[in-house]
């Protein structure tokens, strides 16, 4: 076995999923400062965030381009059942997991009878509403202004949130709980018929699969990851604004997700660091970074258009059959070679008797 | 199997199909055949459900499925491929087939997150179906190949595989041999004849005439949306209607 086919196998093995996680733990002891810890934990709040995203548009095909919008409604749903309704931490974070759900739910009912750009043109626009809606509507959202000292998560009296490195250790655990929900999704026979809605409605359909339910469902999934996502932003940050429904945070998270790779489990996560952290690393350029970034990124759909990951496993996927496919090769041959041995060996028989 | 009584289907003012009855019995290969742009899919898509007709009434096993939404008439046992494979093409040719059998299975979200037994039970039942219809089809060599790589006979066999897996009654098969060649085209009609041996009513669209001639147990003829003739090959063959609808462009050319 070569040495690539052993690398690319450690990839898929339980033994990767330990070490990514051990690295994790680390991380915040090996980081040069506590701000690479925050940017680090922040990453991983996007990434739950681009997980729900990868459900309803890299699993069932569905560019929901209101995704920021729904992250936006989770952030000032926690934070304005805390702030001015005074509640507490956690309830008011599972509260704005619901909001999630039903708003997407109700949003998923209409927007999703239409379909492919119709729907995505859709959702942009209802992503602009939210925007609106959290600009103006002032009694609820003090509009402009914002919302301010928001509490961060409670730690019971145990541990202090409002530290950099207990938070991080938060957002890895939600975001590892949402990985591992995201990946049974698509291990899982559902997670396979949103795949099917996602080479064509009429094929799905077809196979006996409700469309409608099947949409809706992925479409709650992704809404609530999001508004989860933004809920656990409003405890990080303390403080949100309406600029957190704007358009550019959508099409950032559809960024990591092409990096990464769009219908993959691990694309999501690899997308969002890589992303926030040459990010970071170009700040020095200030706005002159989009001068590398872009080129990096033509490049890189030009060449790995199914994102880091999702090339990963053709090439992987390729190579398995080929291996497969060889060995397959051998057998008969070897088989072959036998019963040709066989059946000289009953000539021979047959010219003795002869 | 299927009745079909004065079917119509209407685009605005285009006539796709217009007041077609017809009969398709069970185990029996029925054809459609006419010119490009006679209304053969739309047929079939009125028939699995994928638009609704304009008027008319479609009959399936005494059941009238008239309007009824598409993945309710899968449900029932009508199952179909399209003219265009479409298939997941990073997966395997395995991966592709298991959910073929996802509506006869009743796993929900809540299973999912609990890894029910329903669910993993559902999923065996189904990766089994997967390989057994990949067998029937004489594929099981090529499972593990990313579906993008396989050829393109291959991809419609891939796509028979998967209607079977809904464990249908009835197969409605669109172009099937479509830019395939001779040969591959000989050993696809093989192939339908051992879904017929096993009880799968078929119901084919195809342009190639010697494959429905020597395939067919019943063909009917459409024309610009109608019905011109329906019979055994060898009184389709002889129809002047259908020569006309066939030749007759080459006659004008002629004239
Ligand atoms: N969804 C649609 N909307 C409007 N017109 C349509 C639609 N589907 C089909 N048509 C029209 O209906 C007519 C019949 O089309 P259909 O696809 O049924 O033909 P066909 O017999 O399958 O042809 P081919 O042999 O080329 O596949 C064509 O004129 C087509 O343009
Ligand atoms: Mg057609």
């Amino acid at each position: 076995m070569s040495a690539l086919t052993k690398i690319s196998n450690f990839f898929m093995t339980p033994a990767m999923k330990i070490a990514m996680i051990v690295a994790a733990l680390l991380f915040p002891f090996v980081a040069g400062n506590e701000y690479q810890i925050y940017v680090m934990a922040l990453a991983f709040v996007w990434a739950i965030a681009v997980y729900g995203m990868n459900i309803i548009t890299g699993l069932c095909g569905q560019l929901n381009l209101a995704h920021g919008g729904f992250f936006a409604m989770g952030a000032y749903a926690l934070a304005i059942l805390t702030v001015d309704h005074g509640w507490a931490f956690w309830p008011a974070f599972i509260a704005a997991g619901a909001v999630g759900a039903i708003l997407g739910f109700l949003v998923g009912v209409i927007s999703l009878r239409l379909k492919e750009h119709y729907f995505a043109i859709f959702t942009l626009c209802v992503g602009f509403i939210i925007y609106l809606l959290l600009d103006k509507w002032e009694e609820l959202t003090h509009g402009a202004l914002g919302i301010i000292n928001i509490p961060a998560p409670s730690g019971f009296g145990l541990v202090d949130f409002t530290e950099t490195t207990p938070f991080y250790y938060l957002a890895l655990a939600f975001m590892v709980l949402s990985i591992w929900l995201a990946s049974r999704i698509a291990h899982s026979l559902l997670g396979r018929t949103f795949l099917a809605i996602r080479i064509s409605d009429d094929l799905a359909a077809s196979l006996g699969i409700n469309l409608m339910r099947n949409k809706v469902l992925a479409f709650v999934l992704s809404t609530t990851y999001a508004s989860v996502a933004g809920a656990l932003y409003a405890g990080m940050v303390r403080f949100i604004g309406p600029a957190e429904a704007e358009v550019t945070h959508t099409f950032d998270m559809i960024t990591y997700l092409l990096v990464g790779g769009i219908g993959t489990l691990m694309g999501p996560l690899l997308g969002t660091l890589v992303i926030t952290w040459l990010t970071q690393s170009l700040q020095f350029l200030e706005e002159y970074r989009m001068i590398v970034f872009g080129p990096m990124l033509v490049v890189l759909v030009i060449f790995f258009p199914k994102g880091v990951v999702g090339s990963f496993l053709s090439w992987r996927g390729r190579r398995l059959a080929a291996a497969h496919d060889a060995s397959q090769a051998k057998e008969k041959a070897a088989s072959n070679t036998s019963s040709s041995k066989s059946s000289a060996a009953s000539t021979q028989e047959a010219g003795n008797h002869a | 199997m299927l009745k079909i009584h004065n079917l119509t289907k209407r685009f605005g003012g285009l006539a796709a199909v217009n007041n077609v009855s017809i009969e398709f019995e069970a185990n029996k290969i029925n054809a459609i055949i006419g010119p490009n742009g006679a209304g053969k899919s739309t047929f079939f898509n009125l028939v699995a459900g994928a638009m609704a007709p304009t008027e008319g009434r479609i009959e399936y096993q005494g059941m009238d499925i008239t309007g009824m939404a598409c993945d309710r008439i899968a449900r029932l046992g009508i199952a179909r491929t399209f003219q265009t494979t479409m298939l997941f093409d990073q997966s395997t040719v395995l991966d592709n087939l298991i959910v073929g059998h996802r509506l006869r299975t009743q796993s929900r979200l809540w299973d999912v997150i609990i890894n029910s037994k329903r669910l993993r039970d559902e999923e065996k039942k189904c990766r089994a179906r997967a390989q057994e219809v990949l067998d029937f089809v004489g594929l099981s060599h090529i499972g593990h190949r990313i579906t993008a790589d396989i050829s393109q006979e291959e991809k419609k066999r891939v796509a028979f595989a998967l209607a079977l897996a809904t464990d249908p009654e009835l197969v409605l098969l669109d172009e099937p041999a479509g830019g395939i060649n001779p040969e591959e085209t000989e050993n696809l009609a093989a192939l339908i004849r051992k879904m017929v041996d096993h009880g799968v009513t078929v119901c084919l669209i195809e342009h190639k005439m010697d494959m429905i001639m020597s395939l067919a147990d019943k063909i009917m003829v459409i024309d610009h949306g109608e019905k011109i003739a329906e019979g055994t090959p060898d009184e389709v063959k002889n129809n002047p209607l259908v020569i006309e609808a066939y030749l007759g462009s080459d006659e004008d050319a002629a004239a």
